[in-house]
This record gives C-alpha cells, structure tokens and sequence, in this order.
C-alpha cells in the first residue's frame, strides 16, 4: 500500500467511501432519513474548525472526532425542535442545516486569517472536497471503516430491513426498535463524517443519496438494492475520480453519480421513464385498435352476416374519433387485411369480421361479469379483457355467454371464412325477434 | 371454563399528558373472536398498541396468559393498520410474510428452508401464494391486507391483535378475513379485532369491546352489544346509533 502512487490511493479512498455511502445510504433512504446526512455533512463545519482550532492541525482523526460531535449537536437539535416546538421536520433540517454551515463560514474565514490560525490550514477543502490531500493512514482508515460498515449491515440485514419497513411491527415483536434506529444513524453520520474531507460538506448528502435512489429503478428486493447501491457508489468514485483530473474531484464523482441516476431514471427497468412511456403508448394504441373493431362490429351487427360497407363519417360520429388518428387507425386495419377501403367507405373482411367479433365478444361478456358478479371479486377487475375466458370458471362463462344469446348479444365466432350467408346464427336471430 | 389470554388491570394511557384511555379494566378468555368497538378518536388503536407496548402506559398492566407482555410476546401476533408501512417499499409479498418469522429466529439469524415453508403456507391459508414473488407495490388494498394477516399468521401466535383489517378491503378479502377468523377460532386461538362497521359485529364477534376513552362494556355480543350500550359508547351522535339500531332491528326476526 505504500509504494500506491497517489491517483491510485485517491481512487481506492473514493471508491471505498462512495460503496460504504451507497449501502448505508439505502437504509436511511428507505427510512426517508436521507436529509439526515446533508444535515450531519453541514453541520460538521463549524465542529471541524474548532477541532482545528483546538489542535492547530489538520489530524483527520482529530478533525473528524470534531465534525461528529457537532453534526450529532446538530441532529439532537433538530429532535428537539420537531418534538417541543411548532416546527415541522423539513423547515427544523433547513434552520439547522443553514445555521450551523452559516457558523462554519465564519470560523473558516477566521481561521484562514493569517493573524489567528497562522497558517493556511486548507480547511476550505472541507467545503467542496479534495480527495488530492489523501494520506496513507488516511486510507486505511477509510478501508477500516468500510470493512465495519460492510460487517455491520450484513450482520443485522434482517433486523434493518424489519425496522425500515415496519418499526411497530419490529417493536412488538420485541426488536429494540429505537437502538436499531440509532444503530442506522451512527453509521450514516459515521460514513458522512469520513467522507467529507473527499467531497466536502456540500456535496456529501449525495454520495449517500444517489446510489440508493439509482438502485431503486433496477430492482425491487432490498439485497440487490444495497449490493446494487453499493457498486454504483464504488463506480462513482472511480470514475469520478478520472475525471477529476481536470476538474474539482468531489464534484466530478457527485456528477458521475447524478449522470448514473439520470440513466436509470429513463432507462430503469423499475419504473423507468422511458419505458413506462412506451407502455402507456402501446397500450394506448392497442385500445384505440380495439375501439376501432368494436365499432365496426358494432356498425356490422344489425345486417350480419352480410358485410356492409360503412361511411368513415358514421365511423366517426360513433366514437368521436379525431380524424387524423382514425386515419391513421383504418391505414392500419387496412395493411392488415381487416377492412377493404373505398373512398369515404370501409368493409370488415371475413378476418376483420372474426377479430372484431371475437373482440366484442370477450367485451360483452366482460361487462356482463363486470354488472352482474363483480362484488365477489374486484381483485379481477384489473386485469386485461382478454384474460376474461382464463380467469373465470367455464360454468360462469356458459351462464354469461347464455345472458349475452338471450338478450341477442353473443357475437357468432366463425373460426373459417363464411362462405355461405347460410350462417345466420339461428338463436341470435330469434332472440332479436323476440325482442322486438 | 377456558383459560385467560388477555387481561388488562387499570390501563391509563396519555398523549402529550391528555389522557386517550381511562381506567381500562377487561378479560378475555381463550378462543373468542372479539370485536373493539367505538366511534374516532376513542382510543381503539391506542388500547392495541398500549397492550403491546407501543406506546407507553401512565399506569395499570397488560397480561397474555397470565403473565406480563415481556414475557409472552412469542405467543403475540399483530397486523397494524394498513395505511401504516410504505407499499412501495423494496420487498416481495414472501419478504413481507417472512418478517413475521423474525421474532422467533431472534439476531442475526437468516430465514432459511423452514420458515419460507411457513410463509408460504400462511400466503396460501389467506390465498396470496400465487403472488409469493410480486414486488407488494402491485398489490390491491384488499390483497395488501392479506399479505399482512399471512405474517402475522406466521408469527405462530395464540393471541392476535388486527388493527381494522377490514377497513377499505374488497368482498372476496373481507370472506378470507372472515374464514380466517373462524378457522384460527377453531384452533383455540384468540382475536382481538378494532372495527368499524357496527352493522357485522353480531355475525364476526363472540365479544364486544365497547370503548369511549373509558370501557363502556366488554363481554358476549349477546348481552352487551345492546342499545343501550351503544348509545352510551357514541354519545350523540345520532346518525351512527340510528343506523346501528335499524341494523340490528332487520337482524333481529332472523335470529
């Protein structure tokens, strides 16, 4: 470890903070804490220019044992707050959070006057980070703190995810909720505190946020989660640092982070933008494609089995279609041999006639369930209309299919192209006379 | 006579020093289900919680068996209410069902091939089991509410405490809930159920728990789920009472 050049220690340091911010970031994202680090990374200023001040030097232990106790004073402030006064959490955070960065400020600028801290400490580091001042004890420091953090989410896993997800169940099975909580915490401030000399106080919050909330769009159990969370923080750091050469080191990894978030958000397989979009727009067009065969059924129905020709204007005025998009539908049903064309008029084809058929078929006897039996089981209800003929017993099929003939609404399924107009489904037929 | 499973001597219980419950003194033996009833804000939420120790007593004592709740809480199973947890939360409906097996398995200890058999016997009692590996944002309300009951049904109690498990739930889960009840009856179980709905309490309940702040009644549904009662337990609230009294009216020729 000695003989490590400098860029390979920085990129070692950063990438064992950014896997340690990851794992210990999800659980306070997922316990919605995740304000809780950029409170604690804020409020370490005024605690790491005192400790200076104290030691007049820059001891990372030293410095870090000062961040701790303030950022600690600062989270014991907000506790009070949001428990004996009228202030809500979010507003006690930012009150907190700017006052004690605001103490920071001024001790920092105190301390770089040459008069009181004599020489210039290069705490303003602190602010914006500077993995570039890494030392060897620094780093093992860094591995030694990971290694607990590793050991100590993999050692109460379970009772952190139990406590996350339901702190009074926890409770009542016994859990020492409150300890586990405390236990979650001390971690968070313990990986903010040592992180703060690498991407500084104001950036510190999103080291433990993003990989957290990247690994959300990829996955929805919490083991792949931290695991997930905890690479994206490594590749972070690594990457980050790459690019730091140029440019400010802290801010470059937090960009890399931010980059990887920004990816996930569109592209994530859990509720990815992008994809979500594409499924809306299929689902969208498959509606529009089975409104558009219902009506033609529907237009169809009075003269079956004789295929009518059927004016574009009646088509519309049915379901008030915008004429571009019917356009664009009957081009559709056209090139797939639903319908034939001419001029302002269309005609279902034998296979147009079977698809519809089939559609308002499965569409009737939907609705029939829907009116008559959905009391029993509204868990169906959102499933697809096509799953209709799976999902329910054959006998309650038979008995809807039964309602639909008797009231002359059972659409006839010919399976091969009618050739005859002989077909004239003989109960339908009579159920209409009846009817009239 | 059966045994005692649920006893509370003096139970006070306050808020920011405002007192929710006053002087609860009650007994339930083994094998009833029991209904808490009252209108909002009498504190049936807080006289659950207040048993488990949730939230702390100002003074009086719980016992389950006997003896005090620290003691018993293996024998304790719980389904808070619903509206409770983030359903968005990265686990499966088994994840979910496992937890009620942690408290038997104690630190650091993993869930391994026994207690995901438990699991999923529980989801196929409540009739999730097809859904063991849906991400539980999927689920409806009434399917969110039986994935609660199978974990807690995997907690392996004697003595259940359900926090208006049927409050916003479908027709087809209020039936499990209901078949549920009576099967964990059957099996000498004990159910302390917080409801709502006053017009299904004499077909779910073998007791009554009448609350207002303080303990209107407790015991059979037959003598003290009365008129009576009721007007004291909700007060003027005439509306609720009216509905509750011409409810039991239409019950009553069919009993």
């Amino acid at each position: 470890m000695i003989s490590l050049t400098l860029s390979e220690k920085v990129m070692i340091g950063t990438a064992l903070l950014g896997g340690m911010a990851g794992v210990v970031g999800s659980f306070a994202v997922l316990r919605r804490r995740s304000l809780v680090g950029d409170m604690l990374a804020h409020a370490a200023l005024p605690g790491i220019c005192l400790a200076f001040l104290v030691m007049h030097s820059r001891d990372f232990l030293g410095l870090s044992l000062g961040a701790l106790a303030s950022g600690l004073l600062g989270v014991g402030l907000v506790t009070i707050m949001i428990r004996w006064t009228r202030t809500k959490e979010d507003a006690a955070i930012g009150i907190v959070l700017s006052t004690f960065f605001g103490l920071g400020v001024v001790l920092l600028s105190k301390i770089q006057d040459p008069a009181i801290g004599g020489n210039k400490a290069g705490l303003d580091s602190f602010l914006f980070g500077e993995p570039g001042n890494m030392l060897n004890r620094d780093l093992v420091l860094l591995a030694i703190v990971a290694a607990a953090m590793l050991l100590l989410v993999a050692l109460l896993f379970k009772e952190f995810k139990l406590v996350c997800f339901d702190s009074d169940f926890a409770q009542s099975q016994g859990w020492p909720t409150l300890r586990l909580d405390l236990t979650m915490m001390a971690a968070l401030a313990v990986v903010t505190i040592v992180g703060l000399p690498i991407v500084g106080v104001v950036l510190m919050a999103a080291m433990i946020i993003m990989p957290a909330a990247t690994a959300r769009f990829w996955t929805n159990r919490l083991h792949l989660l931290v695991m997930l969370a905890c690479a994206l923080g490594v590749t972070a750091g690594v990457v980050g640092t790459k690019l730091g050469h140029a440019l400010p080191a802290g801010a470059a990894i937090v960009l890399t982070a931010a980059a990887m978030f920004l990816i996930s958000l569109l592209l994530g397989l859990q509720r990815g933008v992008v994809w979500s979009a594409l499924a809306e727009f299929r689902l969208r067009r498959r509606m529009a494609n089975e409104h558009l065969l219902r009506s033609l059924y529907e237009l169809s129905e009075p003269r079956l089995p004789d295929l009518d020709l059927l004016s574009i204007d009646q088509l519309r005025s049915d379901r008030h279609w915008r004429p571009w998009a019917l356009e664009r539908l009957l081009h559709k049903a056209e090139q797939g041999g639903l319908i034939d064309r001419e001029k302002s008029s269309v005609r279902l084809t034998p296979l147009g006639l079977h698809r519809s058929a089939t559609l308002t078929k499965t569409h009737r006897l939907w609705e029939m369930y829907l009116m008559q039996h959905a009391n029993i089981a509204p868990d169906h209800v959102d499933r697809d209309a096509d799953d209709v003929e799976h999902l329910l017993p054959e006998s309650l099929l038979l008995e809807l299919e039964r309602q639909l003939a008797a009231e002359g609404r059972l659409p006839q399924i010919v399976d091969e192209v009618p050739e005859s107009p002989h077909e004239l489904p003989s109960t339908s037929g009579s159920a209409e006379g009846d009817r009239a | 006579m059966p045994p005692t499973a649920f006893e509370i001597h003096d139970m006070t219980v306050a808020y920011h020093r405002r007192p929710v419950l006053w002087d609860i003194d009650l007994t339930i033996p083994e094998g009833k289900l029991v209904g808490i009833v009252g209108p909002n804000g009498a504190g049936k939420t807080t006289l659950i919680k207040a048993s488990l120790g949730l939230v702390p007593l100002a003074s009086g004592k719980v016992e389950i068996y006997g003896k005090e709740y620290r003691e018993q809480r293996h024998l304790v199973g719980y389904v808070p209410q619903r509206e409770s947890v983030d359903w968005d939360f990265p686990v499966t409906v088994r994840d979910v069902v496992l937890m009620g097996t942690y408290g038997k398995l104690g630190w650091f200890r993993r869930p391994g091939k026994k207690q995901v058999a438990t699991a999923d016997r529980c989801l196929q009692q409540v009739g999730m089991l097809p859904q063991a590996k849906r991400q539980i944002r999927q689920l409806s309300g009434g399917q969110q509410q039986r994935v609660f009951l199978a974990r807690a049904l995997a907690q392996e109690a004697q003595l259940y405490f359900l926090d208006e498990p049927f409050a916003g739930v479908d027709a087809t889960t209020e039936a499990a809930i209901v078949e549920l009840l009576h099967s964990l009856r059957s099996s000498g179980r004990t159910v302390l159920v917080v409801h709502h709905d006053l017009q299904t309490v004499r077909d779910y309940f073998d007791h009554v728990i009448l609350l207002n702040m303080r303990l209107i009644a407790s015991g059979p549904v037959e003598t003290t789920f009365t008129n009576e009662n009721l007007h004291t337990t909700y007060g003027g609230r005439l509306t609720i009472l009216d509905e509750a009294a011409e409810a039991m009216r239409q019950r009553e020729p069919n009993r």
